[in-house]
């Protein structure tokens, strides 16, 4: 923007150097935060180089021998172990996240929508410990004395279907608030114009709210997702944690943030080993960055569904 | 006729079940947390570090970790915080929206806020290594900045955008630079700031799973930056790996101590947040 | 006997006593217009009768509104078929987030549509009705959202058509649109009074007096006065009508 070229302001020359070694400091500021960025993909693919150029990427992959000291490294189980998990834990969390999300902004009056969104809110807040301590005290008992038992299985507690109770408990807030979010943002008068047309509630939030908020919805599932792979303390501490691919959802799994927690940074004189954690974190990021960019593209084409008025 | 009247009563008992499901977990949750917690909490266990033999239930408590807690997440947002206030000011005022790093700046940040914990604890690992720096607070402090700048450049632009647009171009109008624009718009934001400080401090005050590497765990008490750090996240997660009984109460104890540290800091968010609004309509 | 009747009727928001003993009769196929100064419960007047009301919290009412002797406030008013009586149409066109078509049959389909109804017949016939036809027919699946505010406005009009309705409530139909789809909407209103009755808010004097045929002046909350529209917005008989339609307040 060009300055006016009358300038009633006394400290001229100061106040332009000021601008000028202003804007340089911002934008080193800006430039670094995608450095940060392009650093942790760069910094992990390149230490994760020497793994995957001898084993190939593939071979890492699809390989289910987890053996370092043997020089296996493969991955399969571990990929495994975070996809179950977070399938079981969206599939339990979404729909009655969004239920009642629906419920509370649709249904429910202004007092118990602001006082339901507060708590949901604190509770989007607690730490992934706390849910995880919070699973060993209910859910891992509750798992192993009283699940199981009913299907007629032992089990230890910590396996796939506590791992995925857990998380579903943890991501149920994200995805409620954001769905929220995206309900306050389609207009009243289109829910008004369904009812004045002697719709039910129901009917008006199937044809025409949900028809508005299906992009949003989706983008919060998206979220609860990317949450859900991404989760490292709360996973560690219920999963059981064996390399090895599940048969039931009773048994123990092995995510790839719970490999990276308990084996990173001892730095163990195997070879290849520091490199094969780094390839299992640049595994985990990707999977994490294409539902997140996934994400973010479709929030930006997508936004209710195409109506301009 | 009758099937949608059914298909509304369906549907409303879905929701109302899953509601009733949902608030009852999560009050179940904090019940739990409260009812094993509450128990063990005992003064010592904030007002002593660990004595010799606590992991066997001996005598001591967890203020290593609480001091090392609110070091290292202070630390931390006071990095992020320098740090965010130029991102935001450079993506709101000192380029346009669509330009290349504009697009790319606030990309980084959507995309650097869904990055897993654990992988900034490896990154900031990697980066200690480099820098030369064993486990330690700084470490520590290091990579929970990471972990919460996009959260706090978020939480920063969204204030940012709460300053009307008409101020800027009043005080433009008036001849003056940018550098006074912005001395102006900080002025209006600052209760905005402080909202966005304690949301980060919210953040990495829980955080676990970047600190597991970095931040190191150690009884002594957080003296110095160099020095490996306590934090109540990880003394939680190794108290309850315990086998001991006593030591298992005491981590419920400081998770006790850890909820209630952030519910109140949402808590009083909510209460500024609330506050400000009122100013802002006015 | 008219077929809309208000009733001592009250309306409270949580303390706020918003409508005051409003007791008139709405007469039927006339184009009814409801005047007054804003804030003075024209709106809320407006979706007491369909009850869009219940959307605010805390509402109270006392008193009746009468739908051909039915009550829509009494306990077991079954509400979809109350509202199923009435057209709305709001200050801005708002289309449903779906093709032309599927605007005007979204009504007939959510009451389940008799089976072998003609659901083309039945679009572009209500269409017709609201002067949109000739427009849209070449692009009848086309969003909605496309079409100009005035066609919008009409789309809305044509969709509670659809269903069939008694009255047709308008609260400042016009008030978003440009003078010609202005002209559009009015001529369409004298053409549909043959068969609905209609009630309009608006805030525009001289558009009372190109529609109305009776004419409900409003301030804080009671009716002041109401008659044909000649006589309220000619000769009223209280002051504070009069200062209103001559412009001293507004
Ligand atoms: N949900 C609500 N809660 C409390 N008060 C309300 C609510 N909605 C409207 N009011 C109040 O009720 C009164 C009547 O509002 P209403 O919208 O009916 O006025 P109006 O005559 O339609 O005005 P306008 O011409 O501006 O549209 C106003 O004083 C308004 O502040
Ligand atoms: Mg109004």
């Amino acid at each position: 923007m060009p300055l006016p070229s009358f300038i009633p302001f006394k400290g001229l020359s100061a106040g332009k150097f000021k601008n000028i070694s202003a804007r340089t400091l911002f934008l080193i500021a800006a430039l670094f935060i995608n450095f940060i960025l392009l650093s942790i993909i760069i910094w992990l693919t390149v230490k994760s180089a020497p793994v995957w150029v001898e084993k190939s990427i593939p071979g890492l992959l699809l390989s289910q021998v987890w053996f370092p000291a043997r020089g296996g490294f493969g991955m399969f189980s571990f990929i495994i172990g975070t996809v179950l998990s977070t399938l079981l834990a969206v599939i339990l969390a979404a729909p009655p996240a969004i239920l009642s999300a629906i419920y509370l902004h649709e249904y429910a009056s202004k007092k118990i929508m602001t006082a339901g969104r507060t708590l949901i809110d604190l509770l989007a807040g607690i730490p992934s410990v706390v849910f995880g301590l919070w699973g060993i005290i209910t859910v891992v008992p509750l798992v192993r004395n009283h699940i199981a038992p009913a299907f007629g299985i032992n089990t230890t507690g910590y396996c796939l279907l506590s791992c995925g109770l857990v998380l579903s408990i943890m991501i149920v807030p994200v995805i409620m608030l954001m769905v929220i979010e995206v309900l306050d943002g389609i207009p009243n008068e289109l829910r008004e114009s369904s009812l004045a047309l002697g719709a039910t509630r129901w009917q008006t939030v199937k044809h025409v709210v949900m028809r508005m908020a299906y992009p949003g919805i989706l983008s919060a599932v998206a979220l609860g997702i990317s949450r859900a792979i991404g989760e490292t303390m709360a996973v560690l501490m219920v999963a059981g944690n064996v390399p090895a691919v599940p048969s039931s959802v009773f048994e123990p799994v092995y995510p790839l943030p719970a490999l990276i927690a308990n084996n990173y940074g001892e730095m163990l004189s195997i070879p290849l080993y520091d490199s094969a954690l780094m390839f299992s974190a640049l595994v985990l990021l990707a999977m994490v960055l294409v539902f997140n960019i996934g994400l973010h593209i479709f929030k930006k084409t997508a936004r209710y569904g195409g109506q301009t008025s | 006729m009758k099937g949608r009247i059914i298909e509304e009563k369906i549907f409303t008992l879905l929701m109302a079940f899953s509601s009733l499901a949902i608030f009852a977990s999560l009050i179940l949750l904090i019940g739990s947390v409260i009812f094993k917690g509450a128990p063990a909490l005992d003064l010592a266990m904030v007002t002593e570090a660990p004595s010799g033999g606590f992991y066997l239930g001996k005598k001591g408590g967890v203020l290593n970790a609480i001091l090392g807690s609110f070091f290292l997440a202070g630390g931390a947002v006071f990095i992020s915080l320098v740090l965010s206030i130029p991102i935001v000011m450079y993506i709101n005022h000192y380029s346009s929206k669509g330009s290349l790093l504009n697009t790319a700046t606030r990309f980084s940040i959507d995309v650097l806020s869904g990055v897993p914990s654990i992988i900034f604890g490896v990154f900031g690992f990697s980066i200690m290594i480099i820098l030369g720096i064993k486990a330690s607070l700084l470490g520590g402090m290091i990579t929970v900045a990471m972990l919460v700048l996009p959260v706090m450049c978020r939480a920063v632009d969204e204030v940012a955008r709460l300053v009307p647009e008409e101020l800027p171009e009043s005080v433009h109008a008036l001849g003056a630079t940018r550098y006074d624009v912005i001395k102006v718009s900080l002025r209006q934001i600052l209760p905005g700031i402080l909202t966005a400080i304690m949301i980060s401090f919210g953040r990495a005050i829980g955080d676990a799973a970047s600190v597991l590497f970095t931040a190191g765990f150690t009884d002594e008490m957080p003296l110095s930056l160099l020095q490996p750090a306590a934090t109540l996240p990880l003394s939680i997660f190794f108290q309850i790996n315990s086998p001991v009984a006593e030591v298992q109460n005491r981590a419920y104890a400081s998770a006790l101590i850890l909820t209630a540290v952030i519910l109140s800091i949402s808590l009083s968010v909510r209460i500024i947040a609330s506050k400000m609004k009122k100013k802002v309509v006015k | 006997m008219p077929h809309v009747k208000v009733n001592k009727f009250n309306l409270y928001f949580g303390n706020d006593h918003i409508l005051k003993d409003i007791d008139v009769s709405i007469p039927d196929k006339q184009i009814t217009v409801i005047i007054g100064p804003s804030g003075c419960g024209k709106t809320t007047l407006l979706k007491s009768f369909n009850r869009l009301i219940d959307l605010q919290d805390n509402v109270k009412t006392d008193g009746r509104i009468l739908i051909d002797g039915e009550d829509v406030f009494s306990r077991n008013a079954d509400l979809c078929s109350i509202r199923k009586k009435m057209g709305l149409l709001l200050q801005k066109p708002y289309p449903l987030p779906m093709s032309i078509y599927d605007n005007v049959a979204y009504g007939p389909r959510i009451h389940g549509l008799k089976k072998g109804g003609d659901l083309d017949g039945l679009v572009e016939h209500y269409l017709k009705e609201a002067s949109l036809w000739d427009e849209v027919k070449g692009r009848l699946h086309a969003p909605a959202g496309n079409l100009s505010l005035g066609q919008q406005q009409r789309l809305c009009l044509a969709r509670g058509l659809a269903v069939e309705p008694e009255i047709i409530l308008a609260d400042e139909p016009t008030s978003a649109l440009d003078p010609l789809s202005t002209a559009r909407i009015e001529k369409t209103f004298i053409k549909l009074k043959k068969s609905y009755t209609i009630i309009a808010v608006t805030h525009i004097l001289r558009q009372a007096k190109r529609i109305a045929d009776y004419v409900i002046f409003m301030y804080y909350g009671r009716v002041i006065e109401h008659g044909p529209a000649s006589k309220v917005l000619e000769n009223p008989e209280k002051d504070v009508t009069k200062e209103y339609v001559n412009g001293v307040i507004s």
